[in-house]
């Protein structure tokens, strides 16, 4: 295959200027002032001061990273038992067939699944309807975090349901066997072996919902309401509003490296039972 | 796992419930396009009003069809792009295959937000204007590392002699390329190109910060119509679940026509 080594010199170009580039010019905007350009720009520390100094700016971070946590545990102990079910379901063509249908949503665009709970949690929606017909008091499910988190478990649980799934049929079930046949019951040996072996997946399914519900801007603007504001609203208003770009730049500056901090915290956290010597 | 008849009663209920969870509101907000008023709680009669009314928007129209002019064009050039650049990373030094796969991780590790506005910053240094060209761009950029992803294994499992066998044969390296190496990752290039367009069709944060110029998708229409209730959004939601079921069928029933002809053979 070495005769067709310089067929991908081209896109290493490509991916040099269009990919490299953006990521390095986030950093260099984060690190200027603002109403540089390119060429002549003076470094600076002030987006960082201003984020760090400003109690408004930081609280929408940590509920950025509160609403993705509480997001991430609903998904994993929702997702889990789902994952659970669907890699006993017996034969090859059942299971084959319920992870198409939990596949098929994740195809659909985000913004439109997001958007058609609109009508049935709106205020005048399907659920306060009924409520009403019923004669019972409307509640107010729309604009709240509840709606948040919910509309983002149901956007991002089915890739923890998948990747569960995976590491679920990947197993090696003659473990949990030998562990039956030394005397654990189903509890045991599903705490002691399932579990231990499925952590791997856990860890790509919260990487895979993690990562999403940090920087969503559309679902809390959809079902929070327009003074619903996270992390990623206020970088898609500095962007695309204020147009500043420098602050904007150091806060998903910010973002990214505690995103890649926890990242690094929940692989290690996935070393360490096994280094205890579970198995 | 070997307890196959043990999805018990509640394990039933349990998935029952949860794909009803997934496809309750989707299903709910097909039915409501079809609604002959407003009212996204009572059904009150059958009508098409909903998708007269945006044949008659000349922006949804555009829409509709930026968003397939993208996604088609986005997956040719990516597919075609991403083949030949998995081939020749295949004859690659170690080094550079691995930093090409590091930089591909990129967009496709990063939050989308952070992507859209690297690329933002990209184009408006530049001055290039926002519009269809940045929009085609971005996607072909965001689409090829998926590409490359589902090939890269096809290629991993090809006898690397194939392609010298040609052309000890006296295939020149291009006959070579086309004629022996392409057959063998068909597949991998085929899932390739669908991932590719499921991933620009459904695209809405890149496109939203890197278009401009009136030129929008979709999605974007979407976002930008959902601040109040307009009953259109719904049939513009039930036109994007149907272009992507029938593409999902299309994915699907392909492989099993392909199988069963092998067999018949």
């Amino acid at each position: 295959m070495k005769n067709f080594r310089s067929m991908a010199y081209p896109y290493v170009v490509w991916a040099f200027v269009l990919i490299v580039i953006p990521m390095l010019m986030i950093a260099m905007y984060a690190f200027t002032e603002r109403g540089n350009s390119v060429i002549t720009f003076r470094l600076t520390l002030d987006n960082f001061k201003v984020f760090f100094s400003d109690a408004v700016f930081i609280n929408i971070m940590k509920r950025s990273f509160y609403i993705a946590l509480v997001t991430t545990v609903i998904c994993i102990l929702l997702g889990y038992p789902a994952a659970y079910i669907a890699a006993n379901l017996g034969s090859e063509k059942n299971r084959m067939m319920m992870v198409i249908l939990i596949t098929i949503p994740t195809w659909i665009n985000m913004l439109v699944r997001t958007y058609a709970w609109l009508g049935i949690l709106q205020d005048n929606g399907l659920i306060n309807s009924a409520l009403r017909a019923l004669g019972l008091p409307a509640i107010k499910i729309i604009q709240t975090d509840f709606a948040v988190i919910f509309g983002m478990v149901y956007n991002f649980i089915p890739f923890m349901i998948l990747q569960i799934y995976t590491s679920l049929t990947k197993m090696d079930k003659s473990y949990i066997e030998a562990a039956q046949d030394l005397g654990a019951n189903r509890l045991q040996s599903f705490i002691k072996i399932t579990l231990p072996l499925s952590l791997p997946g856990i860890i790509s399914g919260i990487t895979l919902v993690f990562l999403p519900a940090v920087s969503s801007f559309f679902i809390p603007k959809l079902l929070g309401g327009g003074k619903y504001v996270l992390i990623g609203n206020v970088i898609e208003n500095q962007f695309l509003t204020a147009g500043n770009w420098n602050f904007g730049s150091a806060l998903s500056l910010i973002m990214a490296v505690i995103i890649v901090f926890l990242m690094w915290l929940t692989k290690k956290a996935d070393r360490d039972p096994n280094a205890e010597g579970g198995l | 796992m070997q307890d196959n008849k043990k999805t018990g009663i509640c394990g039933k209920l349990y998935m029952g419930l949860l794909l009803l969870f997934f496809y309750f509101p989707i299903l709910y907000m097909v039915a409501f396009s079809f609604n002959e008023t407003k009212s996204l709680s009572i059904f009150s009669g059958f009508s098409l009003k909903w998708y007269q009314r945006i044949l008659k928007d000349s922006s949804m129209v555009s829409a509709i069809f930026y968003t397939v002019f993208v996604a088609v064009v986005a997956t040719a050039v990516s597919t075609v792009a991403g083949t030949i650049t998995a081939i020749g990373l295949s004859g690659c030094r170690k080094l550079l295959r691995k930093s090409v796969h590091q930089i591909n991780n990129l967009p496709v590790m990063n939050p989308d937000i952070v992507t859209a506005i690297g690329l933002l910053m990209f184009f408006s240094v530049l001055t290039v204007k926002k519009g269809l060209a940045t929009l085609l761009l971005a996607h072909i950029m965001f689409c090829i590392p998926y590409v490359i992803l589902s090939i890269m294994p096809k290629i991993r499992n090809l006898d690397p002699n194939l392609a010298d066998a040609a052309m000890d044969l006296g295939c020149t390296p291009m006959q070579a390329l086309i004629k022996v190496v392409v057959p063998q990752i068909m597949p991998g290039i085929i899932s390739g190109a669908l991932i590719a367009f499921t991933m620009s069709f459904d695209d809405f944060v890149i496109s939203y910060f890197v278009t401009g110029n009136g030129v929008n998708n979709i999605s974007i229409m979407v976002y930008t119509m959902s601040k109040r209730i307009n009953p259109s959004i719904n049939a513009l939601s039930t036109i994007i679940i149907v272009i992507i079921t029938i593409g999902l069928l299309i994915a699907n029933i392909l492989p099993v026509i392909n199988e069963k002809r092998r067999h018949k053979k």
